[in-house]
This record gives C-alpha cells, sequence and structure tokens, in this order.
C-alpha cells in the first residue's frame, strides 16, 4: 500500500516540478522567477523525503537540509541584488 | 498502522505541493504568487517531513533531523517571503488590475525610493523648520 502512495506522490511531486518550471520560464519578472526557483527547492526537498521513506536510507535527509539552506540564501541573495539595482 | 499513517502525511503534503504550483502558474501577480508558492510549498514540505519522521520512528537521530528541517522551513520561508516581495514592491512590479488595497501607495516615492509614515506636517510643538523627517527606505546602499 505504501508502495503504490509513493509511485502517486512522485507522480504528483513530479508535476508540480513541471508547474513550478513553466513559471521560472515563463515568468515577466526576475521576482517571479526567483520565487519560482524558491518553490523548486520546497518541492526538491520534498522529494528527497519521499525517496528517503522509498528507499529507507535516512541519511538522505542530510541532503534536504542543505537544500533548504541553500534556497533560503539564494532568496536572500537575490533580494540584496534586486533592490541594489542589478538588471532585470 | 504507520504505513497508513505515513501515506496520509505524504498524499496530504504532495497534495500542499500540487496546490501551491497550480497556484503559482494560474495566479495573476507577483503577490499572490508567493501567496500560493510560499504558505502551501513550505506546508507541504513540512508535512512530508512530518510523514518521514513517522516512517522512521524507532530512530530518534532520523527524527531529530526531520524536526530540524521542519524548524528550518518554518523560520526561513517567511522570511524569504518578505524578503522578494519587498524587492519587487521595491521595483515597482505592477500589482494586478482587480487589486482592492495598496497602502503604501500614497506614501511611497518610486523614483527616489523614499517612504513617508504621513505624520511629518501636522507633528503638534515643532516649528516647521524641525518637521519632514523622512524615513529613507536604504538609499545610501
Amino acid at each position: 500500500m505504501l508502495t503504490i502512495t509513493i509511485n502517486i506522490v512522485y507522480i504528483m511531486l513530479s508535476l508540480s516540478l513541471l508547474m513550478a518550471f513553466v513559471r521560472l520560464t515563463r515568468g515577466p519578472s526576475l521576482p517571479d522567477r526567483v520565487v519560482s526557483l524558491e518553490l523548486i527547492a520546497s518541492i526538491v526537498v520534498a522529494f528527497v523525503g519521499v525517496h528517503a521513506v522509498d528507499t529507507g536510507v535516512a541519511n538522505l535527509l542530510d541532503v534536504a537540509i542543505v537544500i533548504a539552506l541553500t534556497s533560503f540564501l539564494a532568496a536572500v541573495g537575490f533580494a540584496r541584488f534586486l533592490e541594489r539595482g542589478g538588471p532585470r | 498502522m504507520t504505513d497508513g499513517i505515513v501515506a496520509i502525511f505524504l498524499l496530504a503534503g504532495a497534495t500542499f505541493v500540487l496546490l501551491a504550483a497550480v497556484g503559482i502558474v494560474r495566479l495573476p501577480d507577483l503577490a499572490t504568487r508567493m501567496h500560493a508558492s510560499t504558505k502551501a510549498g513550505a506546508l507541504g514540505a513540512m508535512m512530508i517531513m512530518a510523514g518521514v519522521a513517522t516512517h522512521f520512528f524507532e530512530q530518534p537521530e532520523v527524527i531529530t533531523r526531520a524536526i530540524a528541517i521542519v524548524v528550518f522551513i518554518l523560520l526561513t520561508a517567511p522570511i524569504a517571503a518578505h524578503v522578494i516581495g519587498r524587492a519587487g514592491y521595491f521595483l515597482g512590479i505592477p500589482l494586478w488590475d482587480g487589486t482592492i488595497k495598496d497602502e503604501l501607495r500614497d506614501s511611497y516615492d518610486q523614483k527616489t525610493h523614499v517612504l513617508k509614515s504621513g505624520f511629518e506636517d501636522n507633528s503638534p510643538g515643532k516649528p516647521p523648520s524641525e518637521r519632514g523627517d523622512t524615513h529613507k527606505d536604504r538609499t545610501e546602499n
């Protein structure tokens, strides 16, 4: 039962990754793309969690911690870059 | 038993993430897109981490790591959303046509990036020369 659920969850997460990528390519301004990148990072964290449950390898959670940290730092860096007047 | 709880947590988290992705495609402007992605996406990732913690409930170190991820997302998602939304308003990215309320429109100067509080000119007991202390919005950077 859990295997079927994990497959369904993989499909749902892949669909959401696809839609976030649509916004990443279409987004009219750079902040839209940054928001989309942040959502992509959340989706990847969720993917890593589901994969840890799927394979039973608990050490994969360290990857999730690092991805969450990197996405936060990227968002703050992009925002500072935009406020200082970088190209949009 | 545990598998059922894990399945419910994973499905709920994936549903929230999927809703966030639908919102980020369908909603009309930056603020509403952020409203969808930041809250629903963070909640989805946190629920999936709750499912992971339930699945590895015999290993306390794994539960600790999952809780650390949840706390980290809970702390950083609002900060990142605030910072990006502030940068978006700072750049003057147009809001949606159906926007009802924009409270900064009258007090924020888009050209000079100066934010007025609205109380500069009518403070009692001061000569006019000492009024007009505008809050500079980090224009010196």
